[in-house]
Protein backbone atom coordinates (compact mmCIF):
# COMPACT_ATOMS: atom_id res chain seq x y z
CA UNK A 1 0.00 0.00 0.00
CA UNK A 2 2.63 2.30 1.20
CA UNK A 3 3.92 2.39 -2.41
CA UNK A 4 7.16 5.30 -1.20
CA UNK A 5 7.86 3.00 1.84
CA UNK A 6 11.81 2.96 2.09
CA UNK A 7 12.85 -0.47 3.22
CA UNK A 8 10.47 -3.00 4.93
CA UNK A 9 13.33 -4.24 7.17
CA UNK A 10 15.75 -1.43 8.44
CA UNK A 11 18.09 -2.19 11.09
CA UNK A 12 19.73 1.05 12.39
CA UNK A 13 23.32 0.43 13.90
CA UNK A 14 21.76 -2.09 16.09
CA UNK A 15 24.03 -4.32 18.60
CA UNK A 16 22.79 -7.02 21.33
CA UNK A 17 24.36 -8.51 24.60
CA UNK A 18 22.80 -11.38 25.71
CA UNK A 19 22.82 -9.86 29.49
CA UNK A 20 23.36 -6.94 31.26
CA UNK A 21 26.79 -8.42 32.43
CA UNK A 22 28.06 -9.22 28.88
CA UNK A 23 26.73 -5.63 28.25
CA UNK A 24 28.81 -3.96 31.03
CA UNK A 25 32.05 -5.93 29.26
CA UNK A 26 31.29 -4.95 25.42
CA UNK A 27 30.79 -8.30 24.76
CA UNK A 28 28.09 -8.14 21.62
CA UNK A 29 26.84 -11.00 19.91
CA UNK A 30 25.91 -9.27 16.67
CA UNK A 31 27.46 -5.50 16.36
CA UNK A 32 27.05 -2.10 14.16
CA UNK A 33 24.26 -4.03 12.07
CA UNK A 34 23.04 -2.13 9.69
CA UNK A 35 20.74 -3.42 7.16
CA UNK A 36 17.62 -2.30 4.52
CA UNK A 37 16.09 -4.51 3.12
CA UNK A 38 13.15 -3.57 0.29
CA UNK A 39 9.81 -5.43 0.81
CA UNK A 40 9.85 -8.75 -0.63
CA UNK A 41 13.30 -9.01 -1.48
CA UNK A 42 14.63 -12.31 -0.53
CA UNK A 43 18.03 -12.41 1.59
CA UNK A 44 20.55 -14.64 2.93
CA UNK A 45 22.92 -14.77 5.59
CA UNK A 46 25.87 -16.63 5.45
CA UNK A 47 28.70 -17.35 7.85
CA UNK A 48 30.64 -19.78 10.42
CA UNK A 49 28.45 -21.33 12.81
CA UNK A 50 28.08 -19.15 15.87
CA UNK A 51 28.92 -15.92 14.26
CA UNK A 52 25.33 -14.58 15.43
CA UNK A 53 23.24 -15.33 12.39
CA UNK A 54 20.59 -16.95 14.79
CA UNK A 55 20.58 -13.84 17.28
CA UNK A 56 20.33 -11.66 14.11
CA UNK A 57 16.62 -13.74 13.93
CA UNK A 58 15.82 -13.24 17.22
CA UNK A 59 15.95 -9.24 16.89
CA UNK A 60 14.03 -9.54 13.40
CA UNK A 61 11.02 -11.42 15.31
CA UNK A 62 11.20 -9.07 17.94
CA UNK A 63 12.04 -12.54 20.05
CA UNK A 64 14.65 -10.33 21.70
CA UNK A 65 15.39 -6.46 21.78
CA UNK A 66 18.67 -4.86 20.63
CA UNK A 67 20.61 -3.33 23.59
CA UNK A 68 21.61 -0.22 21.31
CA UNK A 69 19.97 0.98 18.35
CA UNK A 70 16.94 0.11 16.58
CA UNK A 71 14.59 -2.06 14.67
CA UNK A 72 11.89 -0.77 12.14
CA UNK A 73 9.93 -3.62 10.47
CA UNK A 74 7.48 -2.17 7.87
CA UNK A 75 8.00 1.15 9.30
CA UNK A 76 7.32 0.32 12.79
CA UNK A 77 9.70 -0.24 15.84
CA UNK A 78 9.53 -3.08 16.76
CA UNK A 79 8.50 -3.66 20.24
CA UNK A 80 7.84 -7.19 20.97
CA UNK A 81 7.24 -10.64 18.71
CA UNK A 82 5.75 -10.44 15.43
CA UNK A 83 3.27 -11.91 14.05
CA UNK A 84 3.70 -10.96 10.46
CA UNK A 85 6.65 -13.56 10.41
CA UNK A 86 6.97 -16.92 9.82
CA UNK A 87 10.02 -19.71 11.03
CA UNK A 88 11.50 -22.81 10.33
CA UNK A 89 14.42 -24.48 11.96
CA UNK A 90 16.95 -27.41 10.29
CA UNK A 91 15.06 -29.73 13.18
CA UNK A 92 11.46 -29.32 11.35
CA UNK A 93 10.27 -30.08 14.98
CA UNK A 94 6.25 -31.22 14.41
CA UNK A 95 4.60 -32.54 16.80
CA UNK A 96 4.20 -36.19 16.47
CA UNK A 97 0.54 -36.59 18.40
CA UNK A 98 -1.01 -34.24 15.59
CA UNK A 99 -1.58 -35.24 11.41
CA UNK A 100 0.51 -33.02 9.14
CA UNK A 101 -2.51 -30.57 8.22
CA UNK A 102 -2.68 -30.04 12.08
CA UNK A 103 0.76 -29.55 12.09
CA UNK A 104 0.32 -26.83 10.06
CA UNK A 105 -3.03 -25.88 11.30
CA UNK A 106 -0.84 -25.18 14.77
CA UNK A 107 -0.02 -21.41 14.26
CA UNK A 108 -3.74 -20.14 13.19
CA UNK A 109 -4.44 -22.09 16.66
CA UNK A 110 -2.61 -19.36 18.32
CA UNK A 111 -2.10 -16.51 16.50
CA UNK A 112 -4.99 -13.61 15.80
CA UNK A 113 -7.21 -12.86 14.66
CA UNK A 114 -7.42 -16.64 13.79
CA UNK A 115 -7.49 -17.99 16.68
CA UNK A 116 -10.56 -16.34 17.90
CA UNK A 117 -12.29 -17.58 14.39
CA UNK A 118 -10.82 -20.69 14.51
CA UNK A 119 -13.39 -22.76 15.45
CA UNK A 120 -15.93 -21.17 13.42
CA UNK A 121 -13.74 -21.28 10.46
CA UNK A 122 -11.59 -24.51 10.48
CA UNK A 123 -13.35 -25.63 7.60
CA UNK A 124 -11.63 -23.03 5.33
CA UNK A 125 -8.43 -22.98 6.89
CA UNK A 126 -8.16 -26.75 6.91
CA UNK A 127 -8.63 -26.15 3.25
CA UNK A 128 -6.21 -23.32 3.56
CA UNK A 129 -3.85 -26.17 5.11
CA UNK A 130 -4.48 -29.09 2.47
CA UNK A 131 -4.06 -26.72 -0.36
CA UNK A 132 -0.47 -25.66 0.86
CA UNK A 133 0.68 -28.94 1.59
CA UNK A 134 -0.28 -29.90 -1.84
CA UNK A 135 1.60 -27.47 -3.28
CA UNK A 136 4.83 -28.65 -1.62
CA UNK A 137 4.21 -31.74 -3.34
CA UNK A 138 2.92 -33.14 0.05
CA UNK A 139 -0.53 -34.12 -1.35
CA UNK A 140 -2.04 -37.51 0.39
CA UNK A 141 0.31 -37.18 2.86
CA UNK A 142 -1.96 -34.91 5.08
CA UNK A 143 -3.59 -37.19 7.60
CA UNK A 144 -0.05 -38.93 8.05
CA UNK A 145 1.80 -38.48 11.08
CA UNK A 146 5.00 -36.78 10.62
CA UNK A 147 6.67 -39.90 12.01
CA UNK A 148 5.36 -41.36 8.79
CA UNK A 149 7.48 -38.70 6.42
CA UNK A 150 10.94 -38.41 5.44
CA UNK A 151 13.07 -35.64 6.71
CA UNK A 152 12.38 -33.76 3.64
CA UNK A 153 8.58 -34.66 3.43
CA UNK A 154 8.54 -33.10 7.14
CA UNK A 155 10.47 -30.11 6.44
CA UNK A 156 8.13 -29.44 3.79
CA UNK A 157 5.08 -29.84 6.11
CA UNK A 158 7.46 -27.11 8.82
CA UNK A 159 7.59 -24.37 5.78
CA UNK A 160 4.06 -24.91 5.36
CA UNK A 161 3.40 -24.27 8.92
CA UNK A 162 5.60 -21.20 8.67
CA UNK A 163 3.17 -20.03 5.96
CA UNK A 164 0.03 -20.90 6.98
CA UNK A 165 -0.92 -17.75 8.79
CA UNK A 166 0.51 -15.42 5.86
CA UNK A 167 3.30 -13.95 7.23
CA UNK A 168 4.79 -11.07 5.10
CA UNK A 169 8.45 -12.09 6.39
CA UNK A 170 9.57 -16.14 6.32
CA UNK A 171 12.33 -16.32 8.45
CA UNK A 172 14.59 -19.77 7.83
CA UNK A 173 17.66 -20.89 10.12
CA UNK A 174 19.17 -23.57 8.08
CA UNK A 175 16.43 -25.07 6.83
CA UNK A 176 17.74 -27.88 4.47
CA UNK A 177 20.97 -28.57 6.42
CA UNK A 178 20.08 -32.01 7.65
CA UNK A 179 18.74 -33.21 4.10
CA UNK A 180 20.25 -34.74 1.06
CA UNK A 181 21.80 -32.72 -1.72
CA UNK A 182 19.10 -34.47 -3.87
CA UNK A 183 16.13 -33.15 -1.33
CA UNK A 184 17.73 -29.58 -0.86
CA UNK A 185 17.72 -28.97 -4.07
CA UNK A 186 14.13 -29.65 -5.12
CA UNK A 187 13.14 -27.21 -1.80
CA UNK A 188 15.05 -24.67 -2.93
CA UNK A 189 12.59 -24.90 -5.58
CA UNK A 190 10.03 -25.12 -4.04
CA UNK A 191 11.11 -22.39 -2.02
CA UNK A 192 11.58 -20.70 -5.19
CA UNK A 193 8.26 -21.15 -6.35
CA UNK A 194 6.83 -20.29 -2.90
CA UNK A 195 8.38 -16.92 -2.79
CA UNK A 196 7.56 -16.28 -6.42
CA UNK A 197 4.13 -16.55 -6.09
CA UNK A 198 3.69 -15.19 -2.76
CA UNK A 199 6.44 -12.48 -2.69
CA UNK A 200 7.04 -12.62 1.00
CA UNK A 201 10.26 -10.90 2.20
CA UNK A 202 12.85 -14.11 3.29
CA UNK A 203 15.68 -13.91 5.26
CA UNK A 204 17.38 -17.38 5.02
CA UNK A 205 19.99 -18.03 7.30
CA UNK A 206 22.73 -20.70 5.76
CA UNK A 207 25.76 -21.97 5.90
CA UNK A 208 25.48 -22.73 2.13
CA UNK A 209 26.73 -20.86 -0.71
CA UNK A 210 25.20 -22.30 -3.38
CA UNK A 211 22.03 -22.18 -1.93
CA UNK A 212 22.25 -18.78 -0.81
CA UNK A 213 23.49 -17.58 -4.09
CA UNK A 214 20.43 -19.36 -5.96
CA UNK A 215 17.73 -18.47 -3.91
CA UNK A 216 18.62 -15.19 -2.70
CA UNK A 217 18.87 -10.81 -4.21
CA UNK A 218 21.32 -10.45 -1.70
CA UNK A 219 23.75 -12.16 0.12
CA UNK A 220 25.08 -10.60 3.38
CA UNK A 221 28.25 -12.17 4.70
CA UNK A 222 28.20 -12.28 8.43
CA UNK A 223 31.67 -12.46 10.63
CA UNK A 224 32.57 -14.17 13.72
CA UNK A 225 33.12 -12.94 16.78
CA UNK A 226 32.44 -10.02 16.43
CA UNK A 227 29.04 -10.80 14.86
CA UNK A 228 28.89 -8.05 11.85
CA UNK A 229 27.93 -8.01 8.37
CA UNK A 230 31.43 -7.56 6.48
CA UNK A 231 30.00 -8.11 2.39
CA UNK A 232 26.87 -7.67 0.88
CA UNK A 233 26.33 -9.07 -2.46
CA UNK A 234 24.05 -8.43 -4.78
CA UNK A 235 23.48 -11.61 -6.66
CA UNK A 236 22.33 -10.33 -10.01
CA UNK A 237 21.16 -13.80 -11.81
CA UNK A 238 18.24 -12.94 -13.99
CA UNK A 239 14.89 -14.94 -12.04
CA UNK A 240 12.98 -17.09 -12.72
CA UNK A 241 16.25 -19.04 -11.54
CA UNK A 242 16.48 -22.68 -13.06
CA UNK A 243 18.72 -25.60 -11.13
CA UNK A 244 20.57 -25.36 -14.26
CA UNK A 245 22.04 -22.23 -13.39
CA UNK A 246 24.15 -23.31 -10.50
CA UNK A 247 26.07 -24.96 -13.31
CA UNK A 248 26.79 -22.02 -14.89
CA UNK A 249 30.59 -19.82 -14.72
CA UNK A 250 28.58 -16.76 -13.75
CA UNK A 251 26.91 -18.67 -10.61
CA UNK A 252 30.42 -20.36 -9.70
CA UNK A 253 32.23 -16.89 -9.95
CA UNK A 254 29.69 -15.58 -6.90
CA UNK A 255 29.59 -18.61 -5.25
CA UNK A 256 33.51 -18.35 -5.28
CA UNK A 257 33.87 -14.85 -4.61
CA UNK A 258 31.87 -15.68 -1.60
CA UNK A 259 34.20 -18.51 -0.26
CA UNK A 260 36.94 -16.28 -0.86
CA UNK A 261 35.33 -13.70 1.93
CA UNK A 262 35.04 -16.55 4.29
CA UNK A 263 38.06 -17.90 3.41
CA UNK A 264 39.56 -14.75 4.56
CA UNK A 265 37.81 -13.93 7.51
CA UNK A 266 39.13 -17.66 8.86
CA UNK A 267 42.41 -16.70 8.47
CA UNK A 268 42.24 -13.75 10.41
CA UNK A 269 40.36 -14.77 13.03
CA UNK A 270 42.61 -17.65 13.46
CA UNK A 271 45.74 -15.57 13.58
CA UNK A 272 43.90 -13.50 16.32
CA UNK A 273 41.63 -14.79 18.11
CA UNK A 274 39.26 -12.89 19.70
CA UNK B 1 4.46 -71.91 18.22
CA UNK B 2 5.98 -68.85 16.34
CA UNK B 3 8.84 -66.69 17.73
CA UNK B 4 6.11 -64.05 18.86
CA UNK B 5 3.86 -66.43 20.91
CA UNK B 6 6.47 -67.55 22.12
CA UNK B 7 7.50 -64.05 23.30
CA UNK B 8 3.48 -63.60 24.58
CA UNK B 9 3.65 -66.37 26.24
CA UNK B 10 6.63 -66.29 27.94
CA UNK B 11 5.94 -64.98 31.36
CA UNK B 12 3.32 -67.39 32.28
CA UNK B 13 5.92 -70.36 31.28
CA UNK B 14 8.17 -68.57 32.85
CA UNK B 15 5.93 -68.63 36.28
CA UNK B 16 4.97 -72.12 35.85
CA UNK B 17 8.70 -73.30 35.56
CA UNK B 18 9.37 -71.24 38.72
CA UNK B 19 6.45 -72.81 40.63
CA UNK B 20 7.29 -76.10 39.90
CA UNK B 21 11.15 -75.80 40.58
CA UNK B 22 9.65 -74.32 44.20
CA UNK B 23 7.44 -77.00 44.96
CA UNK B 24 10.08 -79.58 43.83
CA UNK B 25 12.80 -78.04 46.18
CA UNK B 26 10.07 -78.49 48.57
CA UNK B 27 8.63 -82.11 48.37
CA UNK B 28 12.28 -83.36 47.32
CA UNK B 29 13.86 -81.71 50.66
CA UNK B 30 11.21 -81.86 52.68
CA UNK B 31 11.55 -78.81 54.06
CA UNK B 32 8.89 -77.48 56.84
CA UNK B 33 5.61 -76.05 55.88
CA UNK B 34 6.22 -73.77 58.55
CA UNK B 35 9.34 -72.30 57.49
CA UNK B 36 8.93 -72.20 53.54
CA UNK B 37 5.68 -73.67 51.90
CA UNK B 38 4.89 -75.32 48.95
CA UNK B 39 2.98 -73.95 46.19
CA UNK B 40 0.82 -76.81 46.90
CA UNK B 41 0.62 -75.56 50.54
CA UNK B 42 -0.04 -71.76 49.51
CA UNK B 43 -2.75 -72.89 47.25
CA UNK B 44 -4.29 -74.88 49.63
CA UNK B 45 -4.55 -72.30 52.32
CA UNK B 46 -5.35 -69.90 49.88
CA UNK B 47 -8.24 -71.59 49.10
CA UNK B 48 -9.05 -72.21 52.52
CA UNK B 49 -9.19 -68.92 53.63
CA UNK B 50 -10.30 -67.04 50.78
CA UNK B 51 -13.23 -65.17 52.30
CA UNK B 52 -10.88 -63.56 54.61
CA UNK B 53 -7.79 -63.08 52.23
CA UNK B 54 -10.91 -61.53 49.86
CA UNK B 55 -11.90 -58.85 52.72
CA UNK B 56 -8.25 -57.79 53.35
CA UNK B 57 -7.19 -57.71 49.49
CA UNK B 58 -10.27 -55.22 48.94
CA UNK B 59 -9.49 -53.23 51.84
CA UNK B 60 -5.79 -52.91 50.39
CA UNK B 61 -7.27 -52.10 46.86
CA UNK B 62 -9.01 -49.23 47.51
CA UNK B 63 -6.84 -47.90 49.88
CA UNK B 64 -3.84 -48.16 47.48
CA UNK B 65 -6.36 -46.64 45.02
CA UNK B 66 -7.50 -43.71 46.87
CA UNK B 67 -3.47 -42.70 48.31
CA UNK B 68 -3.15 -43.48 44.31
CA UNK B 69 -5.54 -40.77 43.12
CA UNK B 70 -3.86 -38.50 45.42
CA UNK B 71 -0.81 -39.30 44.45
CA UNK B 72 -1.89 -38.53 40.79
CA UNK B 73 -3.85 -35.15 41.80
CA UNK B 74 -0.76 -33.78 43.73
CA UNK B 75 2.05 -35.15 41.68
CA UNK B 76 0.59 -33.98 38.20
CA UNK B 77 0.03 -30.08 39.54
CA UNK B 78 3.52 -30.08 41.80
CA UNK B 79 5.07 -31.47 38.32
CA UNK B 80 3.11 -28.87 36.45
CA UNK B 81 4.37 -26.03 38.40
CA UNK B 82 8.13 -27.35 38.67
CA UNK B 83 7.98 -28.16 34.92
CA UNK B 84 6.94 -25.21 33.86
CA UNK B 85 8.96 -22.19 36.16
CA UNK B 86 12.40 -22.52 35.80
CA UNK B 87 12.29 -20.87 39.30
CA UNK B 88 10.01 -23.48 40.59
CA UNK B 89 12.13 -26.40 39.22
CA UNK B 90 15.13 -24.91 40.84
CA UNK B 91 13.72 -24.16 44.08
CA UNK B 92 11.41 -27.31 44.57
CA UNK B 93 13.32 -30.46 43.04
CA UNK B 94 16.72 -30.74 45.43
CA UNK B 95 13.63 -31.00 48.75
CA UNK B 96 11.62 -32.88 46.31
CA UNK B 97 14.53 -34.90 46.07
CA UNK B 98 15.75 -34.83 49.44
CA UNK B 99 12.20 -36.09 50.88
CA UNK B 100 11.95 -38.85 48.56
CA UNK B 101 15.24 -40.39 50.03
CA UNK B 102 13.31 -40.40 53.29
CA UNK B 103 12.07 -44.11 53.99
CA UNK B 104 7.92 -43.89 54.10
CA UNK B 105 8.07 -46.90 55.99
CA UNK B 106 9.60 -44.48 58.88
CA UNK B 107 6.68 -42.17 58.40
CA UNK B 108 3.68 -44.48 59.50
CA UNK B 109 4.24 -43.87 63.21
CA UNK B 110 3.87 -40.58 62.76
CA UNK B 111 0.67 -40.68 60.63
CA UNK B 112 -0.26 -42.83 63.39
CA UNK B 113 0.11 -40.04 66.09
CA UNK B 114 -1.69 -37.99 63.73
CA UNK B 115 -4.57 -40.10 62.21
CA UNK B 116 -4.60 -43.36 64.54
CA UNK B 117 -4.45 -46.27 63.50
CA UNK B 118 -6.49 -47.48 60.24
CA UNK B 119 -7.43 -46.23 56.69
CA UNK B 120 -5.58 -42.59 57.26
CA UNK B 121 -1.97 -43.72 57.53
CA UNK B 122 -2.38 -46.62 54.79
CA UNK B 123 -3.43 -44.04 52.15
CA UNK B 124 -0.93 -41.36 53.19
CA UNK B 125 1.63 -43.75 52.98
CA UNK B 126 0.75 -45.03 49.59
CA UNK B 127 0.22 -41.23 48.32
CA UNK B 128 3.85 -40.17 49.85
CA UNK B 129 6.11 -43.15 48.13
CA UNK B 130 3.69 -43.15 44.75
CA UNK B 131 3.75 -39.35 44.02
CA UNK B 132 7.30 -38.48 43.58
CA UNK B 133 7.53 -40.38 39.91
CA UNK B 134 4.26 -38.59 38.48
CA UNK B 135 5.77 -35.60 39.44
CA UNK B 136 9.17 -35.93 37.93
CA UNK B 137 7.85 -37.20 34.60
CA UNK B 138 5.51 -34.78 34.08
CA UNK B 139 8.30 -32.00 35.06
CA UNK B 140 10.45 -33.42 32.52
CA UNK B 141 7.96 -33.65 29.80
CA UNK B 142 6.95 -29.70 30.54
CA UNK B 143 11.08 -29.01 30.72
CA UNK B 144 12.78 -30.48 27.56
CA UNK B 145 10.49 -28.52 24.74
CA UNK B 146 12.83 -27.78 22.02
CA UNK B 147 13.54 -24.23 21.78
CA UNK B 148 12.88 -23.73 18.26
CA UNK B 149 9.12 -25.00 18.23
CA UNK B 150 8.60 -22.44 21.27
CA UNK B 151 10.27 -19.94 19.60
CA UNK B 152 8.03 -20.44 16.74
CA UNK B 153 5.07 -20.10 18.31
CA UNK B 154 6.20 -17.14 20.57
CA UNK B 155 6.32 -14.71 17.66
CA UNK B 156 3.04 -15.58 16.88
CA UNK B 157 2.23 -14.50 20.36
CA UNK B 158 1.70 -16.92 21.90
CA UNK B 159 1.62 -16.86 26.07
CA UNK B 160 3.32 -19.60 27.87
CA UNK B 161 -0.15 -20.89 28.83
CA UNK B 162 -0.62 -21.92 25.25
CA UNK B 163 2.89 -23.35 24.64
CA UNK B 164 1.88 -26.11 27.89
CA UNK B 165 -1.30 -26.56 26.63
CA UNK B 166 -0.64 -26.87 23.12
CA UNK B 167 2.74 -28.38 22.83
CA UNK B 168 3.92 -29.13 26.51
CA UNK B 169 0.70 -31.60 28.01
CA UNK B 170 0.72 -33.02 25.25
CA UNK B 171 4.10 -34.59 25.14
CA UNK B 172 4.27 -35.33 28.81
CA UNK B 173 1.51 -37.68 28.39
CA UNK B 174 3.59 -40.25 27.47
CA UNK B 175 5.98 -39.64 30.70
CA UNK B 176 3.23 -39.34 32.53
CA UNK B 177 1.37 -42.93 31.97
CA UNK B 178 4.97 -44.17 31.91
CA UNK B 179 5.17 -43.18 35.65
CA UNK B 180 2.15 -44.39 36.53
CA UNK B 181 3.08 -47.84 35.50
CA UNK B 182 6.01 -47.36 38.20
CA UNK B 183 3.54 -45.44 40.86
CA UNK B 184 1.49 -47.89 41.02
CA UNK B 185 3.35 -50.37 42.20
CA UNK B 186 4.94 -48.09 44.81
CA UNK B 187 1.60 -47.28 45.81
CA UNK B 188 0.80 -51.05 46.98
CA UNK B 189 4.16 -51.26 48.82
CA UNK B 190 3.08 -48.05 50.59
CA UNK B 191 -0.11 -49.65 51.64
CA UNK B 192 1.05 -53.04 52.26
CA UNK B 193 3.88 -51.33 54.78
CA UNK B 194 1.64 -49.30 56.25
CA UNK B 195 -0.80 -52.12 56.68
CA UNK B 196 1.70 -54.37 58.58
CA UNK B 197 1.59 -51.65 62.27
CA UNK B 198 -1.00 -49.80 61.65
CA UNK B 199 -4.28 -51.35 60.73
CA UNK B 200 -6.64 -53.75 61.90
CA UNK B 201 -7.34 -54.56 58.15
CA UNK B 202 -5.73 -55.22 54.65
CA UNK B 203 -3.15 -57.45 53.17
CA UNK B 204 -0.74 -55.90 55.50
CA UNK B 205 -2.20 -56.31 58.91
CA UNK B 206 -3.24 -60.67 57.46
CA UNK B 207 0.99 -60.93 56.95
CA UNK B 208 1.80 -59.96 60.34
CA UNK B 209 -0.86 -61.82 62.01
CA UNK B 210 -0.33 -64.63 59.73
CA UNK B 211 3.53 -64.78 60.23
CA UNK B 212 2.78 -64.49 64.48
CA UNK B 213 0.96 -67.32 64.11
CA UNK B 214 2.95 -69.51 62.13
CA UNK B 215 0.85 -69.65 59.01
CA UNK B 216 3.41 -69.01 56.29
CA UNK B 217 0.76 -70.92 53.84
CA UNK B 218 -2.01 -67.92 54.29
CA UNK B 219 1.40 -65.24 54.52
CA UNK B 220 2.47 -65.82 51.34
CA UNK B 221 -0.68 -66.44 50.08
CA UNK B 222 -1.22 -62.65 50.94
CA UNK B 223 1.89 -61.94 48.94
CA UNK B 224 0.80 -63.36 45.91
CA UNK B 225 -2.54 -61.42 45.83
CA UNK B 226 -0.55 -58.24 46.81
CA UNK B 227 1.92 -59.07 43.61
CA UNK B 228 -1.35 -60.27 41.67
CA UNK B 229 -3.08 -56.73 42.33
CA UNK B 230 -0.27 -54.59 40.86
CA UNK B 231 0.54 -56.75 38.22
CA UNK B 232 -3.51 -56.20 37.30
CA UNK B 233 -3.18 -52.77 37.41
CA UNK B 234 0.45 -52.23 35.97
CA UNK B 235 -1.17 -54.02 32.67
CA UNK B 236 -4.22 -51.53 32.39
CA UNK B 237 -2.15 -48.61 32.94
CA UNK B 238 0.21 -50.15 29.67
CA UNK B 239 -2.77 -50.84 27.86
CA UNK B 240 -4.13 -47.30 28.19
CA UNK B 241 -0.77 -45.85 27.77
CA UNK B 242 -0.86 -47.94 24.14
CA UNK B 243 -4.19 -46.26 23.21
CA UNK B 244 -3.58 -43.27 24.29
CA UNK B 245 -0.47 -42.21 23.23
CA UNK B 246 0.49 -44.61 20.87
CA UNK B 247 2.32 -41.96 18.94
CA UNK B 248 5.34 -42.54 21.46
CA UNK B 249 5.33 -46.13 21.17
CA UNK B 250 5.41 -46.66 17.44
CA UNK B 251 8.62 -47.58 17.45
CA UNK B 252 8.36 -50.69 19.21
CA UNK B 253 4.91 -51.33 16.92
CA UNK B 254 7.15 -52.63 13.77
Amino acid sequence: MQAAAPSFVDFQDVWLAYNEELLAQNHFAVEAIDLQVRQGEFIAIVGPSGCGKSTFMKLTTGLKMPSRGRILIDGQPVTGPLKISGMAFQAPSLLPWRTTVDNVLLPLEIVEPHRSQFKARRKEYEERARALLQKVGLGGYEDKFPWQLSGGMQQRASICRALIHEPKMLLLDEPFGALDAFTREELWCILRDLWTEQQFNVILVTHDLRESVFLADTVYVMSKSPGRFVVKKEIDLPRPRDLEITYTPEFTDIVHTLRGHIGAMRKTSAVAPA
Amino acid sequence: MNKKQFETWSPWILLTVTILLWQLICSVFAVSEFIFPSPLRIWSQFWEFKLIIAGHAWRTYWVTMAGFGIAIVVGVLLGFVIGSSRLAYAAVYPLMTAFNALPKAAFVPILVVWFGIGVGPAVLTAFLISFFPIMVNIATGLATLEPELEDVLRVLGAKRWDVLVKVGLPRSMPYFYGSLKVAITLAFVGTTVSEMTAANEGIGYLLISAGSAMQMGLAFAGLVVVGAMAMAMYELFSAIEKRTTGWAHRRSQD
